[in-house]
């Protein structure tokens, strides 16, 4: 088990896993989000009160899960990097700002493209899209404070920091969001209820959900290769690997 | 060795509250400014959004709160900023005493200065948004809560862009999303001062997260100063 | 023979993507006095603040330490707002509280005796580098880093230092100091020239 540990910190060997992870994930990613997308978008039944247009949600609630999801990785991987200094640990969490931002603001798209047809306004106050918009800006600020500094090896160390406090107060902001939203709607409009969900309806949503995911881990391990590159440029086994 | 008993601490930070306390009289400026600011924002809204009285006390508690985070975020920009400059956080941080210990007198005195004193003050601009004076002490007691929470927060926030230039934007950015919560609680105290309902859930949640605050943010105020040093 | 104040053991220091200094070694025993030296940005400055434990991040090596160190860095911790007097009662650095006749003796050594209760921005940029130095006049720890020490000092300045070094270390401590200039310690004075551990 420690041997495992000790290679998820050796970068030359981190690199070898996505080098052999990516070429199979890729394709597998592709056919799930194809095969998802089209089941979702084109095959399952229409919403009785929606109609067509609630089929963006094949789209939205994936993106949502992933990008909060996303967060706590993000955090995870600033917290092993601040308790064991591992530089790889940095790297991860660094790969993975930028996707997990994103992801947020594909939610956020496909909130409005979804709230237009549906309740007349492309943006629309309520407690899910309120917080994924304070999500992104919890991303955002991670990935500023780390162009601030120039030194972005002390910069990773303060984007832990930050990632740290953000994991803290995310449950914070989201029940009172929540608490927020349910105070001033009149509890006859429910812009996101938790009406139950149909099989036909629901199989096609985990299958995206799952699709995102294997996105994001691709996505992070395609970026994790590319900080890898840039930062071992000079190293022997890097240019031994390359070369080969 | 410094003899580490409870007596020696608690005069520890007695000693470098006034320390601090005094620092901050020594420019009378920064503890009137947020204050003027505050009024002046006040002012703002009605300009905005016309004279009617009716809209405005309705809107007061938002206002207010809203007014109160930017007075807090203008009070947290300028901490540590001083020290970072002259040397005295470099002299703190090698001191023997814990980090997240030593700057609990800066942030209490910075508090005393800033939020306390806008607290105290917030029925008089409340009074000019036509706030009846009955929610005058839920006012009060929410926001004297809600500035300690987010100078807490803005503290944390300052340590990590202390060493920045122009952080003082990037601060906001990093602050006001972990603001919104206090803000939430703040206005729905108040909302509930105002149409008879109970304001204590909202006030709980206030002190829940002083408490909270108190036992959490040094350490991170501690480490993200510590980042900063390293620059 | 007694505990080394200070040891460093194959030490690098890294600044971003560049390595300043690598294997360094260097133990401090009571009594010595050393000199970091080296040209403009060879990293005196970032080796001592390893030293102190204000850079970790980009150190990599053993350091061993004696907890009670004094650090001087190139700000000298002076609050304009408060007079000298003030400034060295309510240090931020300890617990203890120096007593008034050791600060009127520190700040007599110094000579700004006669500016000690008058606000210290008042005074011109020479009283407060002597105002900073006062510190070291003081009841003080035994390991001393100081970084740059005798900048913006005067021959009468530079003298009363140098005594004051000698006197700490006889009694027991140790300095450390950086400084591009040589200081006239004589056999006391030790050099650690990091020209020779520069670079990865």
């Amino acid at each position: 088990m420690w041997r495992i540990i000790h290679q998820l910190g050796s970068p030359p060997w981190v690199y070898r896993f996505c080098d052999r992870v990516i070429p199979w994930l890729l394709p597998l990613t592709a056919v799930a989000l194809i095969v998802g997308s089209a089941w979702g978008l084109l095959f399952a039944p229409t919403d009785y009160k929606q109609g067509d247009s609630y089929r963006i949600i094949y789209i939205h609630v994936p993106a949502a899960v992933v990008s909060l999801a996303g967060y706590y990785i993000m955090a995870f991987a600033g917290l092993v990097s601040l308790v064991w200094r591992i530089k790889l640990a940095d790297l991860a969490m660094r790969a993975a700002a930028p996707i997990g931002a994103a992801f947020t603001a594909v939610a956020l798209i496909t909130g409005a493209i979804w709230g237009k047809p549906t309740w007349g306004a492309w943006w629309v106050w309520d407690a899910r899209v309120t917080s994924m918009l304070i999500l992104f800006f919890l991303y955002v600020g991670v990935i500023a404070l780390f162009q601030a500094y120039d030194n972005k090896t002390i910069a990773a160390r303060a984007c832990a920091i930050l990632s740290l406090v953000g994991t803290v107060n995310i449950p914070i902001i989201y029940k009172s969001v929540d608490w927020w939203y349910s105070l001033h709607q009149p509890a006859s409009i429910k812009f996101t209820g938790s009406s139950a969900i149909d099989a036909s309806m629901l199989y096609p949503l985990l299958g995206m959900i799952v699709a995102f995911y294997a996105l994001f881990a691709l996505l992070l391990m395609l970026n994790l290769k590319q900080s890898l590159t840039s930062e071992y440029s000079q190293s022997n086994w890097l240019i031994k690997r390359i070369t080969t | 060795m410094a003899d580490q008993s409870g007596i020696d601490i608690l005069q520890y930070l007695r000693g470098q509250t006034a320390r601090h306390v005094r620092l901050q009289f020594a420019s009378p400026s920064e503890i009137v400014n947020p204050l003027l600011f505050f009024l002046l924002v006040v002012i703002l809204f009605p300009l905005g959004l016309g004279p009617d009285p009716e809209r405005l006390a309705l809107l007061a508690p938002g206002i207010l709160w809203v007014v109160a985070l930017l007075a807090n975020l203008m009070i947290c920009m300028r901490l540590f900023v001083d020290d970072f400059e002259d040397g005295s956080l470099e002299q703190l941080a090698m001191a023997s005493t814990p980090l997240a210990l030593s700057v609990i007198p800066q942030l209490l005195a910075a508090w005393m200065t800033g939020g306390l004193v806008l607290s105290l003050a917030a029925p008089l601009f409340g009074m000019m948004l036509g706030l009846p004076v009955s929610a005058a002490p839920v006012l009060v007691a929410s926001l004297l809560m809600g500035t300690a929470i987010m100078l807490l927060l803005g503290a944390v926030g300052a340590a990590l862009t202390v060493g920045v230039r122009r952080g003082g934007i990037l601060l906001a950015l990093l602050i006001l999303p972990l603001y919104i919560p206090v803000l939430i609680a703040g206005t729905r105290a108040l909302d509930e001062a105002l149409h008879s309902g109970d304001p204590a859930v909202a006030l709980a949640f206030l002190g829940a997260g002083v408490t909270g605050g108190l036992l959490l943010a040094p350490l991170a105020i501690a480490a993200g100063l510590r980042v900063s040093l390293e620059l | 023979m007694t505990e080394p104040l200070l040891m460093a053991h194959e030490l690098s220091v890294q600044k971003g993507v560049r390595t300043l200094l690598s294997n360094v070694s260097l133990s401090v025993s009571q009594g010595d006095i050393w000199q970091l030296a080296g040209g403009n940005g060879v990293g005196k400055t970032s080796l001592l603040r390893a030293f102190a434990r204000l850079a970790r991040i980009e150190v990599f090596g053993r350091l061993e330490r004696c907890e009670d160190v004094l650090y001087s860095g190139h700000s000298a911790a002076l609050k304009g707002a408060l007079t000298p007097r003030q400034n060295l009662m309510t240090h931020p650095s300890g617990l203890n509280v120096p007593s008034d006749l050791a600060i009127d003796t520190a700040l007599e050594a110094v000579g700004v005796l006669g500016h000690a209760d008058v606000q210290t921005a008042r005074l011109s940029a020479g009283q407060k580098r002597r105002v900073a130095l006062a510190r070291l006049f003081l009841p003080s720890p035994r390991l001393w880093l100081l970084d740059e020490p005798f900048t913006a000092l005067d021959v009468q300045g530079v003298k009363a230092l140098e005594a004051r070094f000698l006197e700490h270390a006889c009694k027991g401590g140790a300095v450390v100091f950086t400084s591009h200039q040589s200081a006239a310690l004589g056999d006391e004075l030790k050099v650690l020239n990091l020209e020779h551990y520069c670079g990865g």
